[in-house]
């Protein structure tokens, strides 16, 4: 469901604030008077810091009325947001843009791939995958990041592993880092899946989607079958203002999500 | 599948693949092994059954710094195909590792002997050079980078 043409900004409140990376918090909203229409994981919201400006998040976390966000600091609007601590209220349009479709995905192997924050918007769909595992062949996720200590969600991604195949690699390992090293394509290898059959859903910066999805074709999976979150810069959220435009495609509206056989030609495009 | 069928060995013709493997003889190497150090001679590789290795370089003064960890199914070593047959990076088992070791004096004298199976061999370590190639160029250009900075960044 989508949310009405410029429809007014709804009030929430900041009930939690968990600091995720040095640069990246995940804060949980809570409506003050009247919830906005359900998300489905893969929407996005334009929350609005007061008298600084709104951006896209997407939702890391739905949990009834409750809205999730996990949002890295890099510049004015995502600073403060960012900095917000419980009790602070914002203003949330939404839901916007197409999701993840999990159900497409029934009996197939699911190989979820983030890259960095790519992971926030990946969430809400591997939980709703693990809470109906028999729906789905092997579950696999796999997390690339820069570093160790801009993992994200760590305590849950961990837990993932009782039941699904979870495989992290940094780029810069520390000193303590035991894990793998390598981006995240590395670890196709060393997944679960039969790549001729399964789901993929890939989100992360588009240098490493590109990667990602090059690779799994490489190794037979339909395009179709690929589902990644594209970003553009945006303003409406609501298709009307052109700000997100990827050739004939407006990201709000007809994204984030799309499959890899319409993101392939307009990522190689070198500018659109 | 097992791990050899479809790593490196995998992606060999079948023939080539069996011929390959009656090179190979099982070892077992603990973890923390130092398995070869940087500038050693490259005389042995290995396919990797089951653990961990990683590729590191060396930092004068610090701990050797690890660019790629390597699993099952994964080729370690390849500068023994390729003169000076010297090691380009150390190895270190992360955990135990049980893999294939192979003799490279005795793979590269088939490989000389029998051009049609030394040119699939070295298509096979090509193709596990140039996957490692874009890997390293990936991250150079910083994959989890956000478009238009050279530091920190997001994409959700
Ligand atoms: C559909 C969608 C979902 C998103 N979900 C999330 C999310 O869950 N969490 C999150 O932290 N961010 C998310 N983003 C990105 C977020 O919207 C941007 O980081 C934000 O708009 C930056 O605004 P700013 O005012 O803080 O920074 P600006 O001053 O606008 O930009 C600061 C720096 O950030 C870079 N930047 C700007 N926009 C982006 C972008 N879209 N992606 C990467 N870098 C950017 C710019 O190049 C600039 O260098 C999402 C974007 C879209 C389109
Ligand atoms: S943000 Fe305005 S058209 Fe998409």
């Amino acid at each position: 469901m989508t949310a009405p043409a410029a429809a007014p900004p709804r009030s929430y409140r900041v009930i939690a604030r968990v600091p995720e990376a040095p640069d990246t918090a995940t804060i949980v909203l809570e409506p003050v008077r009247s919830a906005l229409p359900p998300f489905a994981p893969g929407q996005f919201a334009m929350v609005y810091a007061f008298g600084v400006g709104d951006i896209p998040l997407s939702v890391s976390g739905i949990d009834g009325d409750r809205l999730t966000h996990t949002v890295r600091n890099v510049g004015a609007i995502s600073a403060a947001l960012h900095g917000l601590e419980a009790g602070a209220t914002v203003g949330v349009r939404g839901p916007f843009g197409t999701g993840w479709e999990l159900p497409s995905a029934a009996g197939r192997d699911l190989l979820v791939v983030a890259g960095g924050i790519g992971l926030a918007p990946l969430r809400p769909l591997v939980r709703a995958a693990l809470a109906a595992p028999p729906e789905y062949g092997r579950p696999n996720v796999l997390i690339g990041s820069r570093t160790p200590r801009d993992l994200l969600y760590v305590p849950e991604t961990r837990a993932w592993g009782r039941s699904a195949r979870v495989l992290v690699t940094v780029d810069r390992p520390d000193d303590r880092w035991n894990g793998e090293v390598g981006v995240v394509t590395t670890l196709l290898d060393r997944a679960d899946f039969d790549p001729t059959t399964a789901a993929a859903f890939i989100c992360g910066p588009e240098p490493m989607i590109r990667a990602t999805a090059a690779e799994l074709v490489h190794r037979g999976t339909d395009p179709d079958r690929i589902a990644v979150s594209l970003e553009r810069t945006m303003h409406c959220a609501i298709g009307h203002c052109g700000h997100c435009q990827l050739g004939p495609l407006l990201l709000c509206r007809d994204g984030p999500v799309v499959t890899w056989t319409a993101a392939r030609a307009l990522l190689l495009v070198r500018e659109l | 599948m097992t791990p050899l069928q479809r790593g490196f060995l995998g992606a060999l013709p079948p023939g080539h693949r069996d011929r390959l493997a009656a090179f190979a003889r099982d070892v077992s190497i603990p973890a923390g092994t130092r398995i070869f150090e940087e500038g050693g001679s490259a005389d042995r590789f290995w396919i990797i059954r089951s653990g961990g290795a990683a590729l590191d370089v060396h930092v004068p003064g610090r701990r050797p710094a690890v660019v790629e960890t390597l699993g099952e199914g994964d080729l370690l070593g390849w500068s023994w195909l390729f003169e000076p047959y010297r090691w380009h990076l150390g190895a270190r088992a992360r955990s135990t590792l049980l893999a294939a070791e192979f003799d490279a004096g005795r793979v590269r004298a088939a490989c000389a002997q029998d051009p049609a199976f030394g040119l699939a061999v070295t298509h096979g370590v090509a193709a596990v050079i140039a996957r490692r190639l874009a890997a390293t160029r990936a991250r150079l250009l910083d994959l989890y980078a956000p478009p238009g900075t050279d530091t920190g960044g997001t994409a959700g």
